[in-house]
């Protein structure tokens, strides 16, 4: 019985390191989750194709859509680029954050890959971007009809993540035809 | 003795070259009051780069970093409070970005576990200091009256076959 207290030290330090563990892995948790289930911040801001108009938080709304962050300096966009049009086709409303990027090297990008965005809204100085707690490119969000954030996935967005991670929050809000708030669990 | 101060003078130009470097993050921003200056060092070395994640963001050199330094600045010269800022941020980026995080369900143990380790460890170590010392005494004082008959009785039949 005595050398089975011996142990405990042991046991302890096993739960530590699972406890820091977790820490570390539970992404979904920490990092990403600061604006889930709060409101898109308002903007206002012109389009990437269009400086004069500029268009707010208005425009997002009434549809359950897909928010991407990209820019053309950021090589993981060009990964996932192909994907997101697929999407488009299928009928996802996506709208794109040009996330501080040069005007017209986004142009070229829209013109040379096709553009899977309803509009992309040129974030030129990461104002919005900052108020997403973006920290890099490529970030989507999911939001709701009213606006608001359900979902956040940091990295390509590809059929893997589409179908495991998105997609299942996705039609979810779809089927909610009230639009009304869809409790989250993740 | 000229041969052996320029090697000596190249290595001095070159480490204040280096120190130079790193503080250049701090050094670019103007500030009105030596207050404002030493807030800003405070803020920007307990916030956490998002990016970069295992430096601060007076340390990191991501675009990130450099925005949330201009951010920080921007409000600091706009009268923000130290925690107005840092609220600012974690309402962004989490919790996560706290060097410090506040005490919650979720970071108690991070606050409290070494002390909990601290005392486990104490008390360990003092049972075994008792046990020690327990070990050196006298055998006889830690044997009982019932051990004592035992033993004598042990002893006494190995005897029996010899009488």
């Amino acid at each position: 019985m005595a050398r089975l207290k011996l142990f405990i030290p042991l046991l302890l330090f096993i739960a530590l390191v699972g406890f820091l563990y977790q820490g570390i892995y539970d992404k979904d948790d920490s990092l990403t989750s600061a604006l889930l289930n709060k409101p898109f911040p308002a903007f206002s801001l012109p389009t990437v194709q269009s400086a004069e108009t500029n268009v707010g938080k208005q425009a997002l709304l009434g549809e359950v859509a897909l928010v991407n962050v990209w820019a053309t300096w950021c090589p993981s966009c060009q990964v996932e680029h192909p994907y997101l049009l697929k999407l488009a086709q299928q009928g996802v409303k996506i709208i794109g954050v040009n996330y501080k990027d040069d005007r017209a090297a986004a142009q070229q990008w829209l013109t040379k890959l096709k553009n899977p965005y309803v509009f992309s809204v040129f974030d030129e100085k990461g104002r919005l971007g900052l108020d997403l707690g973006v920290y890099g490119a490529p970030e989507t969000y999911l939001i709701d009809r009213e606006g608001v954030i359900r979902y956040k996935h940091v990295g390509v967005v590809d059929e893997q993540v589409w179908l495991t991670k998105i997609k299942p929050k996705y039609d979810a809000l779809k089927m909610n035809t009230a639009g009304t708030v869809q409790q989250d669990a993740g | 003795m000229k041969a052996c101060l320029k090697p000596l003078l190249i290595l001095l130009v070159s480490t204040v070259g280096w120190l130079s470097v790193s503080w250049a993050a701090i050094d670019t921003y103007p500030f009105q009051t030596e207050e404002q200056r030493q807030r800003f060092k405070q803020l920007t070395d307990e916030l956490r780069c998002p990016k970069c994640q295992n430096q601060n963001i007076a340390d990191s050199n991501a675009p990130i970093a450099k925005d949330l330094r201009e951010e920080i600045y921007r409000q600091l010269l706009a009268g923000q409070s130290n925690q107005a800022i840092a609220d600012f941020m974690v309402a962004r980026y989490g919790e996560f970005v706290l060097y410090r995080p506040a005490f919650s369900k979720k970071t108690w143990l991070l606050w409290i576990g070494p002390f909990i380790l601290l005392v486990v460890g104490a008390g360990i170590f003092y049972r075994l200091i008792r046990k020690g010392q327990s070990s050196t005494a006298p055998a006889s004082a830690s044997l009982s009256e019932a051990e004592q008959q035992q033993i004598e009785a042990i002893i006494h039949q190995h005897e029996e076959p010899k009488s």
